[in-house]
């Protein structure tokens, strides 16, 4: 019996649930029996030249071990194009929260006390702490280089572009930083081992391209290092793995030839994790004022941080700027910029939901103008369903997608003439608490520029199954996917199924999980191995049943090959076969290549604005987020629900706010609005499944699609709350403060 | 100082500093690792124990005031015989966690709240909730998993 | 974050809290449910030599009417005073604040004798006992005085309580029947308030709105001139100077004691 699509509690949680996971602090290994804990020097500052570090004091005070500083290092620079990214500082700090100096000590309370004696002089410069400071270059970070504007891609922008079109409309929309703020901060623990290798326990997304990272920084082999990712407490994006630390940890563990441990704080965490987001886009859009769109353009303009490790995000917020809609024509420019701020990288979406963000606010402002109703203006631009193949104007090339039918839904869910009618009615009525409707369809690339992933299964003697993937889930439930999808394919139980993952030793050669990518590339290659270990079993049967081969079947109901249309000439079990095959062991290790694919949906949110307060409330969120077929509908809800509650989160209240002089004000999760329970609905979630054609399982990623949906959908909704009193738009979070500002401003 | 208390039913005894947080203590002094510490600023409630029956965030509680008193964590919840705590199973049941780093607290948290609110409505489960947080779940399934914890019927 | 070391000292009686704090002076700190020092301490902002443990002393835990009047122990837990029956009967509104603070852990944990010493303007409490005309009673090696909560908050975290004095009870009058309100203004539900109201009868307390929690002068002169309660919330600013930040700017917070100062009073009539 198939258990694929039906609703299976995860494998994952007895742990989870019982003794809690084994997250990096709680590790017991023996080979880090007498570690020494490790703790960052941080610079409180965001711009200075350093002009001393004595470490004399700190070095003297109890339990300490070692002080190092960039001057003990021996590490090849590491390049970040086109700039040099120091392991610690050493003669400039550039954001607050860049390690300077490392102190090892033997308790991690000694390590705190120790840590406030490290004594750095700093020489403060002049800083750029926005995307307009760090555009209008007086302030250079990298004089070297000679601006702070470290990329540039696509343009040049046609002039005359919009030449023609009835109606044009234009906004500049920040899309702010946040922080992924995932609530196992950032932990590695490393040790020499017996045989001279170097073993990294590390929080991250993908061990093997950590341990990849960790040897070129190290400038070794990759063979002589490890890595082994233990339960992972969330990631979304953050610990795919660009930091520093790690690399600069394992070189301490072979300096002072002691196991080293290193857990952060919340707060460093704020500052010194990447940030994500930071972007501040201008959309324009051009067309007729029957709501046909000509022509869209979409610049963006990047914040990197301080050292731009991951500027890709700029280039597929370009790629993505097409939506789900048929434009003639999309042109797109993407800069990124060097600010004193924390590094930007990857935070679940990562270019999709800015380039979404920009679109579907830009339409909304678009359908303002020319007095159409949202929905109508998305309904006349839509690709249509015979399109696909769709090759967008901005290079990609959508597989499969019905996007006016997933609009239909959530607007018949939410019942979006009633909920029109009670906006006019409380607006007639003078209502000082008004309603607001916004939507969002959304189209999201998923497995996006990688070249597919590993997948191995064993048949053990004992007839269990071991399945290696080269994903890394932490927290998707992945695994329970996996083994069920393998369940169904062997006909073996799920307790009778373990997969492993996140250690290079297991699975040597692998990609990760980000990207929403695990599930089609990762489950796919699962599949494959499956296949083939299907078809070794099947010649073990044939000479074991002295039957053909291709008369062989495996029935999945009972786990038992036997001939077909002759059961009762015998039948042989899993357990049987591999002990019958070479070495005993029934294995196949693929590596699956995969095409991207393209999810799609549409969110309806539902807001009230106390506009006497600027207190805006989310009522409903009715979402459709079409991944294809489902393989376990409790996960794939739980993937949607987390993306909902991030992507309103975004919307409503986070931002990573800086002062003018580089100071984070919002560096502690007291003051950073983390979204609650309190501030969110219970979710309503509409199915929809439409396959695709470019892997083996037929799904596309889940991951991020409701993110993507969910924060321009609730944006679109604050506005549409307060236009009948002015307000054509303002910019995320949509605070308090922000909203009554606005209306103080339109009412003027 | 030497302290005492009685965690999970077992007293542990252990000389630990004067500034030792309980948080520290459990997972340190008497090994117990389920408790995490999410945030240095009382916010996450990562840390949520039982003290003396009623949810405390044990990172922001000295060893030294537990000193005498009785200690639940995630690990004493479940029954001896290892039968699930009705919260664990519904957590479990009804999915409501995916990395798994913020539900020992939130276990810890919703089985207090139901002690002092046995039949609460899902917008009282968050009211419940609102010193805990979680990036992952969206928290619409922990609502649904101290619903389901409290008796109640689940909707969609 | 780990708290720089201290001397951890218990005291289970009164007498013994007085006598370690005379003992330690200036280089003690009380701690009572630990909610506010205990965070301080973790960020190293204080970095007191001894921690004087008063979470022992039950006989400050405690309700009780008495001559008309609500006598509270200082050490009575947030938790605790909203669910009492007789605070919710005779002193309505602090029941309620009471249960507005914080998380249900901080609850748990915090001491309404805590919360008034440590006079923190943005907190619930100070401003629902300034509004009811509440006082504080204070035991010191010369023996116990009573303070007006008026005179108590002098500015910011500033009180007049000395550092071998610990505050052992909160008196408020019985409002037994009397209309109350509060309104507290937040982004998110656990936040500290941006703005809150606390009104009892026709007394307002404002939290968040200066250096220390205030009364809203203006506008209990207004009411009690007989103008109508949005006349009167209208001046619910007045004297005041809240602090100016980038979430909350001085000119919302006013704005917003105005009209949760209406809505407050709304409640109370």
């Amino acid at each position: 019996m198939s258990i694929v699509g039906t609703r299976v509690v995860r494998i994952e949680d007895q742990k989870l649930i019982t003794t809690g996971g084994t997250y990096l602090d709680d590790l017991r290994e023996d080979a880090l029996t007498g570690a020494v804990h490790a703790v960052f020097v941080r610079s409180p500052i965001a711009h200075a030249k350093i002009a001393s570090i004595d470490t004399a004091q700190a070095r003297d005070a109890p339990g300490v071990i070692a002080v190092y500083t960039a001057a003990d290092l021996d590490l090849a620079p590491r390049k970040v194009k086109p700039v040099v990214e120091p392991w610690l500082a050493s003669d400039v700090v550039r954001y607050v929260g860049e390690p300077v100096a490392l102190v090892l000590a033997e308790h991690p309370y000694q390590l705190a006390d120790a840590a406030e004696l490290v004594d750095v002089d700093y020489d403060p410069l002049d800083t750029a702490a926005s995307i307009d400071a760090a555009l209008a270059d007086d302030t250079v970070l990298f004089p070297e280089h000679g601006t702070n504007v470290v990329m540039e891609h696509g343009g040049p922008l046609d002039e005359h572009a919009f030449d023609g079109c009835e109606v044009v409309v234009s906004q500049t929309i920040v899309n702010q930083r946040v922080a992924p703020a995932p609530l196992e901060v950032r932990g590695a623990a490393c040790a020499v081992g017996e045989d001279g290798r170097l073993v990294v326990w590390l929080s991250t997304q993908n061990a093997q391209q950590a341990r990849g990272f960790i040897a070129k920084g190290l400038g070794v082999g990759e063979e002589q290092v490890r890595v082994i990712a233990p339960d992972v407490g969330g990631g979304f994006g953050a610990k795919i793995g660009s930091d520093p630390e790690p690399v600069v940890l394992g070189w301490a563990a072979k300096r002072s030839g002691r196991p080293v441990r290193w857990s952060e704080t919340r707060s460093e965490n704020l500052t010194s994790m990447t940030h994500g987001r930071g972007q501040q886009n201008t959309i324009t859009i051009g067309g007729r004022r029957d709501g046909t769109i000509e022509v869209v353009r979409l610049d963006v303009i990047q914040d990197a941080g301080a050292y731009p490790r991951t500027v890709f995000l700029a280039t597929l917020t370009e790629l993505m700027a097409s939506g789900v809609y048929h434009f003639p024509k999309v042109e797109t420019r993407s800069r990124a910029v060097v600010s004193n701020t924390t590094p930007i990288a990857a935070y679940r979406g990562a270019g999709r939901p800015e380039a979404t963000a920009a679109l579907e606010r830009g339409l909304d402002i678009f359908a303002a103008e020319i007095g159409m109703d949202p929905a109508e203006v998305r309904r006349a631009n839509f690709i249509r369903p015979g399109e696909f193949p769709y090759q967008t104007p901005t290079g990609a090339s959508y597989d499969t997608g019905e996007h006016e039918k997933a609009l239909d839904k959530v607007l018949e869910a939410g019942g979006y003439a009633e909920l029109r009618a009670e906006q006019r009615r409380r607006r007639e009525a003078g209502d000082p608490v008004v309603l607001g409707l916004g939507i969002a369809s959304y189209v999201e690339i998923t497995g996006a520029g990688t070249s597919g992933e590993s997948g191995r299964v064993d048949i053990n003697p004992d007839g269990t199954v071991t399945a290696y993937t080269g994903a890394s889930p932490h927290g998707q439930g992945l695994a329970s996917s996996l083994a069920m999808l393998l369940s169904d394919q062997l006909g073996v139980p799920l307790d009778k199924i373990t997969v492993k993952h996140g250690d290079t030793d297991d699975v040597p050669k692998a990609v990760g999980t980000f990207g929403s990518r695990s599930l089609q590339m990762g489950g796919s290659a699962i599949r494959q191995a499956g296949e083939e270990v299907i078809a070794k079993a099947r010649e073990v049967a044939a000479d074991l049943l002295e039957a053909a081969p291709e008369d062989l079947e495996l029935d999945v109901d009972a786990g038992v090959w036997q001939v077909r249309g002759a059961p009762a000439s015998g039948s042989i079990g899993w357990a049987q076969l591999a002990g019958h095959a070479e070495e005993g062991l029934l294995t196949a290790d693929v590596w699956s290549k995969g095409d991207p694919t393209f999810p799609f949906g549409a969110h309806l949110a539902v807001v009230e604005v106390d506009t006497l307060t600027g207190k805006v409330e989310v009522k409903r969120i009715i979402a459709v987020d079409d991944a294809g077929p489902i393989i376990n509908p409790l996960t794939f809800r739980g993937q949607r629900h987390g993306g909902l509650g991030q992507g309103i989160g975004q919307a409503l209240l986070e931002v990573m706010s800086y002062d003018p002089d580089g100071n984070p004000t919002t560096a502690t999760l007291a003051d950073y609005s983390f979204i609650t329970a309190t501030e969110l609905p219970d979710f309503e979630l509409v199915d929809m499944a439409t396959p695709t054609d470019r892997n083996l399982l037929g799904v596309k990623g889940i991951g991020e699609a409701a993110t993507i949906g969910s924060t321009p959908a609730v944006h679109n909704a604050v506005v549409d709350a307060l236009a009948h009193l002015g307000v054509r738009h303002l910019d995320m979070p949509t605070t308090p403060l922000r909203v009554w500002e606005v209306l103080q401003e339109a009412g003027k | 100082m030497k302290i005492s208390i009685e965690i999970n039913g077992s007293m542990v005894t252990e000389e630990a500093e004067d500034r030792t947080l309980l948080v520290h203590f459990l997972r340190e002094n008497a090994g117990l690792t389920g408790t995490n510490v999410g945030c240095d600023t009382t916010s996450c409630g990562a840390c949520t124990v039982l003290l003396d029956g009623e949810s405390v965030k044990s990172c922001t509680v000295l060893a030294a005031q537990a000193d005498g008193h009785a200690v639940t964590t995630i690990e004493g919840l479940s029954g001896e015989d290892g039968d699930l705590h009705p919260m664990q199973r519904a957590f479990r049941e009804q999915h409501g966690l995916q990395c798994g780093f913020c539900t020992p607290g939130m276990i810890m948290a919703s089985v207090s709240l139901l002690a002092h609110n046995p039949k609460p409505t899902r917008d009282e489960v968050r009211q419940g909730l609102e010193g805990n947080l979680c990036r992952c779940t969206g928290y619409h399934n922990i609502v649904s998993a101290v619903i389901d914890a409290s008796g109640q019927e689940v909707g969609q | 974050m780990i708290p720089a070391q201290f001397s951890y000292r218990r005291a289970s009686t009164v007498d013994e809290a007085l006598s370690l704090l005379g003992e330690y002076g200036e280089d003690a700190k009380v701690l009572a449910g630990g909610h506010s020092l205990l965070p301080l301490m973790k960020l190293r902002f204080a970095a007191p030599e001894v921690v004087v443990d008063v979470g022992p002393i039950d006989e400050l835990r405690y309700v009780r009417v008495e001559d008309g009047t609500v006598a509270i122990g200082a050490l009575s837990r947030y938790h605790d005073l909203h669910q009492d029956a007789v605070l919710r009967e005779h002193a309505p509104l602090v029941a309620h604040v009471a249960g507005e603070i914080g998380d249900p852990q901080v609850r748990h944990r915090g001491t309404i004798g805590g919360s008034l010493a440590h006079a923190d303007a943005a907190a619930d409490l100070p401003a629902a006992i300034l509004a009811s005309d509440g006082e504080l009673v204070v035991r010191g090696p010369r023996g116990e005085r009573r303070i007006d909560a008026k005179d108590f908050f002098l500015g910011p975290f500033t009180t007049p309580l000395g550092p071998d004095e610990l505050v052992t009870e909160i008196r408020v009058p019985v409002r037994t029947g009397a209309g109350w309100g509060f309104e507290k203004f937040t982004r998110r539900a656990i936040d500290w308030a941006i703005v809150g109201v606390a009104v009892v009868g026709k007394s307002v307390g404002l939290i968040n709105m200066g250096g220390t929690p205030l009364r809203a002068t203006a506008t209990e002169e207004a009411l009690a001139s007989g103008a109508s309660l949005a006349d009167a919330a209208a001046l619910a600013a007045e004297g005041a100077s809240p602090v100016d930040e980038p979430h909350a700017t001085a000119e919302y917070r006013s704005h917003l004691a105005r009209v949760l100062t209406a809505r407050a009073l709304h409640q109370a009539a």
